[in-house]
């Protein structure tokens, strides 16, 4: 189960026509595939495009009803690999996943796929995730529609557009038996909106029917001889349908008035951010209304270059917009200006940064410059002279902490880096490659640990280079998720481990879900699953792959354990990779079903135990070690309040969920006695009462008769 | 003072019949349900015939991360306005931050503009990873960030929202919502603001209590609570048996003679020594203090930097210290406060101890101590066998009456080893202290206040030893300059900022370079 529920979002799957969707873009695009005739549906979570799969998920009534297949894919080729289904049948596919980090997976099934070319609508919903509050390198999925000559649309970010933009994304596919792919901004999955409702439609052919009737056509597979026909398809018919649908449909929009001396040509996703700046420079109000000659490339790519040179006739300057590095459409408009020899001046990467984000300011900025430069008359005199001097305001970069990412409250992961950190602390410090998902946490402080990262589930792999002579020398520790594991890294990092003879160390960090993403069920879930095969052992799979030193910690918190496996992989004399699998329930989702059931069986009167754990404030000295070997968001400073002390005292708030971690790392690194666990016990049994009684009167005596003979402070 | 880039002034330009957009950012810490706060004022303004559009940037970046949330809304004219889908500098009306730094964070981004943003934070601290792991005190300048919001912002509504909120049962977006409905930053009734709060279902009545307080706050109608941070814990009772009223009298009588300014530190020094040991102990610390106020005159600082020093230096943190505090009556109710025990409910009480070798022989009689310790087969073997984390139940007898054991050798604390060693290592220090005295009150005032250095158990204790020991021993090359004092200062503040001491080293090597 996900991270938070989608009952209600999966209820608004129901609406019918007319009816107003309220909700997020990336649930307005999971309604479009169903009002669009889909018959199959799958993808891999990552941000921003998690909820679709989440909401599909957990639809799987609506989807029975539809015949409409729906999968959680293993990984993003195993997606791709998918669209095979709308090459012979004229079924319609959508997968999705995370911008360039799952079309660079993707890319291979994409290349085959693309050669040959589709029957049925094959629609990539690929989620960017560029500019800040991004998790992956700052690249552009563009180059891949160019490399496979697969098409690329990039709608205004409006639920109407984006919506519509999938029932056109469908169509251009099927007209040009082309895959298309939808890119979606971070902040366009994520955006709230309404569009007016379709009815859901029935697949004109169900997964089951293409079963019941298999067709195949030699001309579509990647083999020489048909490859090349493949290409001249692409080029001669596939081409040409796509740009004649593109102008037909008339996808791309045009504002403004077509005569102006200036133009812009935008990508769709930008539009907002350019008509706010056009706004602020006085040029656009609120509705969009503008003079300004403006090309809204609601499809990036193929570009039309007769709709492009026509934009372009007659005017003095042209600025072309694309955010990020490097300007696939400014160079191709720029080809297809000089072949016809045109004099318009060109601006693009120059007046707008090479690369980053274009924010607001920076949509501003580089607006203002270029309509100075080019078309000074256009701009109100107001926005040119800046009459409010601007206030001084303080310096604060040195005095904010920075707040990158971290680890839960009750992270299982936390003491597993502790551990690492304590190893490390007896043995020296080791080669640490990391991996994608929250363990990639420890590489900031307070445990900094890890030297690079290589993608998902290549953990291990990125150590595959390190191999020592020295058979008793250091050797290099790597991480890898179960998610990672099973998406990959089963064969790419631990079985290469075992085929290539390494000696080195692989962790793997089981949290029972693909937690980063937002708590996806994947194999090695223990949670029990209507539609999937969950509690598929990661142990009994590196077995299966021939590793022959494999221990399972079942209870990561116990930090001496961890430390002494890790210590004992890391020494042992056994040959071949050795594997720790370090597994317990990722705490968010745990609390997430555990909270509810507690307090629903305490209601009850059933004797439930809540755990905490707590800090001595006159033994804590205030050295902060624990928080060394911590960092957990309930562990926290504070002032004592005693003259006779300096420095804040480790305190532990409510939000505390008793994992045991600080008590297990004190008692492991010697830190010191300040941790206590309190373990409250609600509707106790009568001899727990009785005896706690007891106990009390007992201790109580005791207690007076030594304040009897001392002065005491307390 | 670094002046904001200067942009174009571009302010937005408001629509045919004067309608405007409304811009709100909110930044958060991830895990605060920003979320919720940030649907929960989409739902106000759409119940209010406004549209409205917002935006958030979920996923594993944002998981205990800094995060930010963006909300437009216009009044509906029957056309679709064109929203931003982020905030951009110099453009918001409203920020909100659900904590001070996030509030600082929002400031440095340039979303906080002079004459135009009303900023709404809640003054409550989640303090980051870096601040929490310095040995002495990390944590970032707050009033430095509330001066900056009272300079650039138009109107600032700051108190503690996260407590307003946990004292009426809820959660902070409950109280960020009633303090945006109080600042009077959107024109929509407080009752639609409620209605949208009823209409959520979970937690409800506490969720309306916190806005209520929040609103009336926001509108001025209450002032700002002020929550003291510190004592949670009841104030400590002292407590004087009879055969013992005598001495104390004495004791206090020696109080009152000293200096008025070094009164009150004596005062807690002297409860802080006798609760430790015994009254013996306690007019053990008033001779020390006394030789220190005799070299010493008005106004008296370095009497009340030896009063508190000298006291922690006497109460070392030893075995019998721990199962004392931990046997303690008041202890136990304060622990029961802490984690919420009702009377109804049982509390099961671990200790977490791991007593090592060390800590086994330095509580034996002084000989016997040495003797053990030399023993190196004893020591593998008592290692091999007794060296593991201990988990002892105190609400249970069997192991309340384990640490009731240790703590009752107090009385012969004088005889164990440990006393012996920390004894000298303090009449060492106390020597140069008197020593430094006669000539530079305020350097031997600083050597007082090194004692600091010394805290924590086993490797941590270690590892302060040797911190102090490295700041003594620039002593030699300070003894006789006019700024001696500051510099000794410097190196105790350098070796409190991070564990390993590179940043002392740093500081040792700019003495050496100008003394050395």
């Amino acid at each position: 189960m996900a991270e938070r529920s989608f009952a209600k979002e999966v209820q608004k799957l129901r609406q019918g026509d007319g009816e107003v969707f309220t909700g997020e873009g990336i649930l307005g695009i999971t309604k479009a595939l169903l009002e669009n005739g889909v018959g199959y549906v799958g993808g891999y979570q990552g941000s921003p495009i998690s909820h679709l799969m989440d909401v599909l998920a957990d639809a799987q009534e609506i989807l029975g009803e539809l015949g409409v297949h729906f999968e959680a894919s293993a990984n993003e080729a195993t997606a791709t690999a998918m669209l095979a289904a709308s090459v012979h049948y004229p079924i319609r596919g959508a997968v999705t996943y995370k911008s360039v980090v799952g079309t660079n997976v993707a890319s291979d099934a994409l290349s085959n796929l693309a050669s040959g070319g589709v029957t049925g609508g094959a629609l990539i919903i690929v989620g960017e995730d560029f500019g800040e509050g991004s998790s992956i390198m700052q690249e552009r999925t563009y180059a891949f529609a160019m490399k496979s000559q697969v098409w690329m649309l990039d709608p205004r970010p409006n639920l109407p557009c984006i919506t519509k933009a999938v029932g056109d994304g469908f169509e251009l596919s099927e007209v040009s038996n082309t895959p298309v792919m939808l890119q979606v901004g971070i902040r366009s999955c994520h955006v709230h909106g309404h569009f007016t409702a379709k009815d859901n439609k029935r697949p004109s052919m169900t997964v089951s029917d293409a079963l019941e009737n298999p067709r195949r056509d030699l001309n579509r597979i990647v083999l020489p001889p048909a490859t090349y026909l493949h290409e001249q398809e692409k080029l001669t018919k596939r081409l040409p349908a796509a740009q004649n649908f593109i102008v037909e449909r008339e996808i791309n929009e045009r504002f403004g008035r077509k005569d102006a001396k200036v133009g812009l040509i935008l990508q769709g996703g930008a539009y907002n951010t350019v008509i706010r700046a056009l706004n602020r420079l006085g040029l656009a109000d609120l509705y969009g209304d503008t003079e300004v000659d403006m090309m809204v490339l609601n499809c990036i790519y193929p570009l039309v270059d007769e709709q492009l040179m026509d934009f372009c006739e007659g005017k003095d300057a042209v600025l072309v917009i694309e955010e990020g590095h490097p300007n696939y459409i400014e160079q191709q408009i720029a080809t297809m200006l000089y072949k016809r020899g045109k004099t318009v001046k060109l601006e693009g990467k120059g007046v707008l940064p090479m690369g980053g984000e274009y924010t607001g300011q920076v949509m501003v900025d580089s607006l203002g410059a270029f309509f100075a430069q080019y078309a000074p008359s256009m701009l109100p005199v107001a926005k040119t002279a800046t009459n409010e001097e601007p206030v001084a305001i303080p310096d604060l970069s040195k005095t904010l902490p920075g707040r990158p990412p971290g680890f839960c409250t009750g992270c299982p992961e936390r003491p597993i880096f502790a551990a690492t950190k304590l190893v490390e602390e007896e043995l020296g410090e080791h080669h640490i490659s990391s991996d994608i998902g929250c363990h990639l946490f420890s590489i900031m402080p307070p445990f900094d640990l890890g030297a690079t990262t290589m993608g998902y589930g290549l953990g291990p792999a990125s150590a595959a280079a390190f191999h020592n002579e020295n058979k008793k020398g250091r050797r290099s520790i790597s991480f890898v998720g179960d998610g990672g594991f099973w998406h990959n890294g089963l064969t790419s990092s631990v079985g290469n481990a075992v085929f290539n003879k390494s000696d080195n160390v692989i962790v793997i960090v089981d949290n029972f879900y693909s937690s980063a993403t937002g708590g996806q069920d994947i194999l090695s879930s223990r949670a029990v699953n209507k539609t999937k095969q969950t509690q598929n052992s990661i142990v009994e799979a590196c077995k299966g792959m021939g590793v022959k030193w494999v221990r399972q910690v079942d209870r990561t918190y116990d930090v001496t354990k961890m430390r002494d496996t890790l210590k004992e992989a890391l020494t042992t004399e056994e040959e071949g990779p050795k594997v720790i699998v370090a597994s317990s329930e990722c705490m968010l989702n745990k609390q997430r079903r555990v909270k509810p059931e507690m307090a629903k069986a305490a209601k009850e009167g059933k004797r439930v135990v809540r755990p905490r754990f707590g800090v001595d404030e006159d033994v804590c000295t205030g050295d902060h070690a624990c928080m060394r070997l911590s960092g957990c968001p309930s562990l926290s400073v504070k002032d004592t309040g005693d003259p006779l002390r300096d420095d804040p005292v480790a305190a532990i708030d409510q939000t505390c969920v008793g994992c045991g971690n600080c008590g297990e790392v004190a008692d492991a690194a010697v830190l010191c006695p300040s941790f206590y666990q309190a373990e409250i016990v609600s509707n106790p049994t009568e001899g727990e009462k009785r005896r706690a009684a007891r106990a009390s009167k007992i201790i109580s005596w005791l207690q007076s008769r030594r304040d009897a003979k001392r002065v005491a402070f307390a | 003072m670094n002046m904001q880039a200067k942009p174009i002034i571009a302010r937005r330009s408001p629509g045919p019949d004067g309608e405007k957009v409304i811009t709100l950012a909110a930044l958060a810490v991830g895990g605060q349900g920003g979320g919720v706060l940030t649907n929960w004022i989409v739902d106000v303004a759409e119940a209010n015939g406004y549209n409205a559009q917002s935006t958030s940037v979920a996923g594993v970046a944002q998981r205990t991360g800094a995060t930010i949330y963006y909300v437009e809304m216009c009044r509906d004219t029957g056309r679709q306005p064109v929203f931003a889908l982020s905030p951009a500098v110099g453009d918001v009306d409203i920020l909100m931050a659900s904590e001070l730094m996030e509030g600082g964070r929002a400031i440095m981004r340039g979303f906080v503009t002079p004459g135009r943003t009303t900023l709404i934070a809640s003054t409550h601290r989640i303090p980051a990873v870096s601040e929490k792991i310095a040995p002495g005190d990390g944590r970032a300048n707050g009033p430095e960030v509330i001066k900056a919001m009272d300079i650039a912002a138009d109107h600032v509504v700051a108190f503690d929202m996260e407590t307003v909120a946990k004292k009426a049962g809820s959660v902070i977006s409950s109280s960020l919502l009633g303090a945006l409905a109080g600042s009077g930053a959107l024109p929509f009734s407080r009752e639609s603001y409620e209605e949208v709060i009823r209409k959520s279902g979970r937690g409800v009545e506490a969720s309306l209590r916190a806005f209520g307080e929040a609103y009336e706050i926001a509108k001025g109608n209450k002032p700002a609570p002020v929550f003291e941070e510190a004592p949670a814990k009841p104030v400590p009772v002292l407590n004087v048996p009879e055969k013992l009223k005598a001495k104390w009298a004495t004791l206090e009588s020696r109080l009152t003679a000293l200096p008025l300014e070094v009164q009150e530190m004596a005062g807690l020094g002297l409860k802080k020594v006798v609760d430790y040991q015994d009254v013996d102990y306690g007019s053990e610390y008033l001779d020390k203090l006394d030789e220190i106020v005799a070299l010493d005159k008005a106004p008296y600082e370095m009497s009340v930097s030896a009063a508190k020093y000298i006291a922690r230096a006497l109460c070392y943190d030893d075995i019998l210290r721990v199962a004392d505090i931990k046997t303690r009556a008041s202890r136990f109710e304060r622990v029961k406060g802490e984690v919420v025990v009702k009377d109804d409910q049982v509390l099961m009480l671990t200790e977490y101890f791991h007593p090592r070798f060390e800590e086994f022989t330095t509580t034996l009689p002084k000989g016997l101590g040495t003797w053990v310790q030399g023993k190196k087969g004893f020591e593998a073997w008592y290692t091999k066998r007794f060296d593991k984390g201990r988990r002892i139940r105190t609400d249970s007898l069997r192991g309340f009456l384990m640490l009731w054991i240790v703590s009752s050798l107090r009385p012969m604390r004088r005889k164990l080893l440990r006393h012996q060693s920390e004894m000298a290592h303090v009449a060492a220090w106390f020597a140069t202290v008197k020593e430094v005295a006669r000539t530079d009150p305020a350097l031997a005032s600083e050597i007082l206040a090194n004692y600091r250095l010394i805290k924590g158990y086993s490797d941590t204790h270690a590892r302060g030893l040797s911190k102090f020991a490295r700041v003594m021993g620039a002593l030699d090359m300070l003894k006789g300059r006019t700024d001696a004092a500051d510099w000794m200062r410097r190196l105790r503040t350098a070796a409190l900022e991070d564990e390993k001491g590179k940043a002392l080293d740093g500081a040792l090597a700019t003495v050496k370079s100008f003394a050395g």
